[in-house]
C-alpha cells in the first residue's frame, strides 16, 4: 500500500495548517514566490512518496555525510516523510542478499517510476573489479538500477565529473555516470561534496513539482550553478578596492580581505558557497580564510595548486552564466584576471572622483 | 577443505556451510564477508575482502606537498579531516615547520569534533540497528520509556512520556505507509534483538534526535575550516585568522562572535555524550549480558601512535597514550615508532597487489604497490562474479600492515586499554563508573578486562572516547582563549611556505589519534615536489587479510566462535564487523612510488 506525501504527513500527526506553513517554507527556500505554496501543496497531497535507490561506486561517502547535515529540510523528514530511500548501503538495516533483493523489488515494482542517487563512480580498469558488489563489477550494479530508471541523480564530484580518483594518471580508469549512462537523463550536482541543503533542495524540487529543475549545458541545475562564487562572496569588494591577503596569517587576512592572490578559485568556480554558504549557512571556505579549490569544477585536481593564483582564465562580467564560460573556457585568455582587477580599479577611482 | 592453526593461536576450520555476506552494508565503502559455520551455528572461519581501491597515492606523485591535504581528504568523507591532518603534519615533519601553538589548539578542537560526530554517527545510524529493532518500538509502553530514559539518564531534559508517544507515532505512521525506506529487508523478527519494546523506542527516538544533532557538532569545522565535509586545511597552521577587536573583525575568520559559537557547539556534544551516548550503550548492553564475545585479538594485542597532545611535538603531554600491547601482556608497554623499517610494514601475499617478494613486508617509505587482481584456483565462480572466494591465494584490496610482524587491532578499545593500563585518570574512572552502571543493570559482576575484550567492549570504548573528546575539546578552547588573552593571536607559520626554502631531499610522517584507531601517513618529497606518499590508515591495520605467516587480521579473528541464531540473517556478524566501524574507503586506497606503471596509457 502506498500512500501520498500528505497522507504520510497527515498520518503522522501533521495538521494542515502545518502542512501548508511547511508548503510556504519550503517555497522559499527554493526561492518561489507565494503563488507557488498552492502548486507545491497540490503536489504533496496527490503524489506518493518516490523510491529512491541510492547507489555507492568508487567515492568517500562525503556526498552522503553532506545529506545528513541538511536543516531546511531535515534529512530525517526527507527520509520519513519525503522520499522512499529503499537502497543507500550506508545506512540501510539489510545486508548480502537481502539488499540486494530490495534492487530488484523495486525495480520491477516501480518500473520507470524510481529515482537514481549515484554517489561515486564505476571503474573500467581491472575489468571492473576495483569496485566489487555483490561479487560482481559495480558498473553491472548500475547498468541494472539505471535501465529502468525515471532519472539519475549524479551527487557530487565523482558521479558528476570523475573526482579525486580520476585524476592523473586515473589508475583505476574511474568514469563519471554520464559516460556510461547514455539513455537518462541525469541531473549532475557537483561539489566535493556539495551543499547538504542544495542536495535535498534538488530531492524537494523534484518530488514537489514533479519534474527535474531546469539545467544548464552542463547538466546542473541554474538554480544553484549559474552564478559563481567571486560574483556574489561577501568578500568582493575588497577585491575591488585591491585589498588583498598577501600571507597567509597577515593583516589582511585578520581583516578578511580577498584571497585572490592566495589562490582563491572563487572567480572560476560556479556554485552557491557564497550565497547559500555551509552548514546552515554558518560560513564557507572563504568565510573561514582559505580561498576556494573549486571543488563544484570539472576536473579541478588537475587545474594547478589551491595556492597558484588564476592568471590565465578569461574573466566574464557578473551577469555571466556557467553557459557562457562553458562555451569560451576552451579558449583561455591570459592576463584576463589581471584586466578585471585592472577595470575594477579604474572603477574605482571614477567613484572617488565622482566623490570628489 | 581444511582445518589449521594459525600462528596468532586461532583455529579455521572452513568445512561447514559457507555464508557470504556481499554488500557488507552501513560501513563506509564496500566490503565482503565469508564465514564457515558449523552444525552448531557457530562461526569456525572468517574471511574479510576489501572490494572497493582508488589508488590516491599514485595520483600524488609529482604534485605540490601544500596541495596534498586535499587529495588525501578525499580518502574518507566519513572521517573527513583527519587524513588531512595527518598530511599538513607529514609535511610539516618532513620540512621541519613549528606550528604555533593556536594553530595546534584549532587543529585538535577540528580533530575532536570529528571524534564525536564520528562516534555518534556511528553509533546511532550504521551500527544501533545491529541491536536496536524499529519495528519492536510499536509496541512500547511510552511511559515505561519515560522512566526508563530517566533511570538511565536524569538530566536529559528529552524524557517525558508525551515526547516518546509523538516519537513512536510518527515511526507507526511511516511503518504502515508500507514504504520502509532504510528498515527495509531487516532482520526484525530475528531473536537475536533483546531489547525490551521499551528501550528500543528509546534507542530509536536517540537514532533521530543524534541525526538532528550532529549536523549541529560539524559546525566547529564550518567556523575553522569553511564546510563539512571536507573543511580546508593550511601546511603551517590553520587558514582561519584571529581579529578579536580590531578593524574589520566583524568580516575575520575568528572573532568573539565564531569563537563563542565554537563554545556552545562544544557544549552540545559535552550534553549529548554525558546525557544520551554514553547511557544509551551501556543501557543497551546491559541487554546483551551474556554476549561478551567478539573480542578477538582486541585488547589482547593492539596498538596506537599516542595522540591528542597538550602541546604538539612533545609526546610525554598525550591524553592518549601510545604504545604496543602483545598477548594480552597490560604489564607491559611496548614503544612504538612509525619512523623504525622494522617496526610497521606491509605485506601482500593475500591482497591484489604485487611485490618483488612477497614474503617480505616494506615500511611504509619504502612502500610499493602495483596492483595484481587475480583469483585463487578453488574461487567459486569467475573473475567478474565471485560467489565464494578462495582465501588461501590473494582475497582483498585490503594489504596486510604488521607491528614486528604482529598482526595488532587499532582503534577506540585499543586507546582505552593502553590509556588504562598507563593509569590514565580519566579513562580508569570512566571505564570504573560505566562498568559500575552496566553491572547493576544486568545483575552481573564483570570485570573491566572481561567487558573490554568483546564486541560491546569495543562499542563501549567508542562512546567513552566520544566523551572524553568532548572535554578535551572544552579544554583547547579554554587555552586557546587564554593565548589570545596572553596576547598571541598567531595561527600560521610562514617562514617555510615558499618551496625554495625546502631541502632538495625530505621525508617526515604525521600520526593521528583518527576516529577508527592509528593513521599515519609518510611522505618523501624531492626537488620541491612529491616523490612518494603512503597512508596507512586503521581499517588496513583491522580489516587486513592473512599475512605470509597466516596470521588473521581483527576483523577475522574477532568472528572466531562466535554463535549466529540464524546463519542466512547474519546480524551478529554485522553486529562485530560494526563494532570496529570499518571504513573501506580509507583502507584500499594505497599506492606507491611505481604506481603510475597501473595507469592503462596506451602509446601509439
Amino acid at each position: 500500500m502506498t500512500e501520498t506525501f500528505y497522507e504520510v504527513l497527515r498520518r503522522q500527526g501533521i495538521t494542515r495548517r502545518s502542512f501548508l506553513k511547511f508548503c510556504s517554507l519550503t517555497a522559499a527556500s527554493l526561492g518561489l514566490g507565494p503563488a507557488f505554496v498552492g502548486k507545491f501543496a497540490h503536489a504533496m497531497e496527490t503524489k506518493p512518496r518516490i523510491p529512491v535507490l541510492w547507489l555507492h561506486g568508487l567515492e568517500c561517502t562525503c556526498c552522503t555525510e553532506s545529506f545528513i547535515r541538511s536543516a531546511n529540510p531535515l534529512a530525517k523528514d526527507v527520509i520519513l516523510s519525503m522520499i522512499s530511500l529503499d537502497y543507500d548501503d550506508t545506512i540501510m538495516a539489510a545486508a548480502g542478499h537481502h539488499a540486494e533483493a530490495i534492487l530488484d523489488e523495486i525495480i520491477k515494482e516501480y518500473k520507470g517510476k524510481y529515482i537514481l542517487a549515484c554517489e561515486g563512480n564505476p571503474p573500467l580498469n581491472q575489468d571492473g573489479m576495483s569496485c566489487i558488489l555483490g561479487g560482481k563489477p559495480y558498473l553491472e550494479q548500475l547498468k541494472k538500477v539505471a535501465e529502468h530508471s525515471m532519472a539519475i541523480i549524479s551527487w557530487g564530484s565523482c558521479a558528476s565529473w570523475g573526482c579525486v580518483q580520476a585524476a592523473k594518471p586515473n589508475p583505476t580508469h574511474a568514469v563519471p555516470i554520464h559516460k556510461v549512462i547514455h539513455d537518462k537523463p541525469i541531473i549532475k550536482v557537483p561539489g566535493c561534496p556539495p551543499i547538504p541543503e542544495v542536495m535535498t533542495a534538488v530531492v524537494a524540487y523534484i518530488v514537489t513539482f514533479g519534474k527535474l529543475p531546469e539545467l544548464d549545458r552542463q547538466g546542473r541545475p541554474k538554480m544553484f550553478y549559474s552564478q559563481r562564487i567571486h560574483d556574489k562572496c561577501y568578500r568582493r569588494p575588497h577585491f575591488d578596492a585591491g585589498q588583498f591577503v598577501e600571507s597567509w596569517d597577515d593583516e589582511g587576512a585578520r581583516k578578511g580581505y580577498c584571497l585572490y592572490k592566495m589562490g582563491c578559485k572563487g572567480p572560476t568556480t560556479y556554485n552557491a558557497c557564497s550565497t547559500i554558504r555551509w552548514n546552515e549557512g554558518t560560513s564557507f571556505p572563504i568565510q573561514a580564510g582559505h580561498g576556494c579549490i573549486g571543488c563544484s569544477e570539472d576536473a579541478f585536481w588537475d587545474k594547478g595548486s589551491w595556492y597558484a593564483r588564476l592568471t590565465d582564465i578569461k574573466q566574464f562580467g557578473i551577469e555571466s552564466n556557467a553557459d557562457k564560460v562553458g562555451a569560451t573556457v576552451a579558449g583561455v585568455v591570459g592576463a584576463a584576471t589581471v584586466a578585471h582587477m585592472a577595470v575594477s580599479a579604474v572603477k574605482r577611482a571614477q567613484q572617488k572622483g565622482e566623490q570628489e | 577443505m581444511s582445518i589449521k592453526t594459525t600462528p596468532n593461536g586461532y583455529t579455521l576450520d572452513d568445512t561447514g556451510r559457507r555464508v557470504v555476506i556481499d554488500p557488507v552494508t552501513r560501513i563506509e565503502g564496500h566490503m565482503r564477508c565469508e564465514v564457515n559455520v558449523d552444525e552448531n551455528n557457530i562461526i569456525r572461519n572468517a574471511v574479510s575482502t576489501g572490494t572497493m581501491w582508488r589508488g590516491l597515492e599514485v595520483i600524488l606523485k609529482g604534485r605540490d606537498p601544500r596541495d596534498a591535504w586535499a587529495f588525501v581528504e578525499r580518502i574518507c568523507g566519513v572521517c573527513t579531516g583527519c587524513h588531512a591532518l595527518a598530511s599538513v603534519r607529514a609535511v610539516e615533519d618532513a620540512l621541519g615547520i613549528q606550528i604555533p601553538p593556536n594553530a595546534h589548539l584549532i587543529r585538535e578542537m577540528m580533530a575532536k569534533t570529528l571524534q564525536v560526530h564520528d562516534h555518534v554517527v556511528h553509533f546511532y545510524h550504521l551500527h544501533a540497528l545491529d541491536w536496536v529493532n524499529p519495528i519492536n518500538a510499536l509496541k512500547a509502553d511510552p511511559k515505561a520509556t519515560s522512566i526508563l530514559q530517566q533511570t538511565v539518564s536524569p538530566h536529559h531534559p528529552l524524557s517525558s512520556s508525551g515526547y516518546f508517544r509523538d516519537i513512536q507515532n510518527r515511526i507507526k505512521k511511516f511503518v504502515e505507509s508500507g514504504q520502509l525506506g532504510p528498515f527495509k529487508n531487516g532482520y526484525w523478527d530475528n531473536s537475536a534483538y533483546r531489547l525490551s519494546p521499551e528501550a528500543d523506542l528509546m534507542g530509536v527516538t536517540h537514532y533521530l534526535e543524534a541525526l538532528d544533532l550532529q549536523k549541529e557538532f560539524v559546525k566547529v569545522h564550518t567556523v575553522f575550516g569553511g564546510k563539512n565535509p571536507h573543511p580546508n586545511y593550511l601546511v603551517g597552521g590553520v587558514p582561519c585568522a584571529i581579529n578579536m577587536d580590531g578593524d574589520l573583525a566583524a568580516g575575520a575568520p575568528l572573532n568573539m562572535e565564531r569563537l563563542m559559537f565554537v563554545k556552545a557547539r562544544i557544549q552540545e556534544m559535552i550534553d549529548f555524550n554525558k546525557n544520551v551516548y554514553v547511557p544509551d550503550v551501556i543501557a543497551i548492553a546491559s541487554f546483551y549480558k551474556n554476549q561478551l564475545w567478539g573480542g578477538g585479538i582486541g585488547a589482547k594485542s593492539i596498538m596506537d601512535y599516542g595522540g591528542c597532545p597538550k602541546v604538539y611535538g612533545d609526546k610525554s603531554t598525550d591524553q592518549l597514550p601510545g604504545g604496543v600491547i602483545l598477548n594480552d601482556n597490560w604489564d607491559e608497554i611496548l614503544p612504538v615508532d612509525p619512523r623504525d623499517p622494522e617496526q610497521v610494514q606491509e605485506f601482500v601475499t593475500h591482497s591484489w597487489y604485487k611485490y618483488p617478494d612477497e614474503s617480505a613486508g616494506l615500511h611504509p617509505w619504502d612502500g610499493i604497490t602495483e596492483a595484481n587482481y587475480e583469483l585463487g584456483p578453488d574461487t567459486r565462480g569467475t573473475r567478474t562474479n565471485i560467489e565464494e572466494i578462495d582465501e588461501d591465494a590473494k582475497y582483498s584490496w585490503i594489504k596486510a600492515p604488521r607491528w614486528r610482524g604482529h598482526a595488532v587491532e587499532v582503534g577506540p578499545l585499543s586507546r582505552y586499554v593502553l590509556a588504562y593500563a598507563q593509569d590514565v585518570g580519566y579513562v580508569k574512572e570512566q571505564v570504573h563508573r560505566s562498568l559500575g552502571m552496566f553491572n547493576q543493570l544486568a545483575g552481573t559482576n564483570v570485570d573491566a578486562k572481561t567487558a573490554l575484550q568483546s564486541t560491546i567492549g569495543r562499542t563501549l570504548a567508542r562512546a567513552l572516547e566520544s566523551e572524553y573528546a568532548s572535554d578535551m575539546m572544552m579544554d583547547d578552547w579554554h587555552q586557546l582563549i587564554a593565548n589570545i588573552k596572553a596576547g598571541d593571536s598567531n595561527t600560521a607559520n610562514m617562514e617555510k611556505w615558499d618551496p625554495s626554502t625546502w631541502p632538495k631531499e625530505a621525508k617526515g610522517v604525521g600520526t593521528v589519534c583518527a576516529p577508527r584507531g592509528a593513521l599515519g601517513h609518510w611522505i618523501r618529497i624531492k626537488d620541491g615536489k612529491i616523490d612518494n606518499y603512503q597512508a596507512v590508515v586503521p581499517t588496513t591495520w583491522n580489516g587486513s587479510p592473512r599475512d605470509p605467516k597466516g596470521n588473521i587480521g581483527a576483523f577475522e579473528a574477532s568472528l572466531m566462535n562466535t554463535p549466529v541464531e540464524r546463519a542466512d540473517e547474519p546480524v551478529e556478524i554485522l553486529r562485530t564487523l560494526h563494532s570496529f566501524d570499518p571504513c573501506l574507503a580509507c583502507s584500499t586506497h594505497v599506492m606507491s612510488e611505481d604506481g603510475e606503471e597501473l595507469a592503462t596509457v596506451k602509446v601509439r
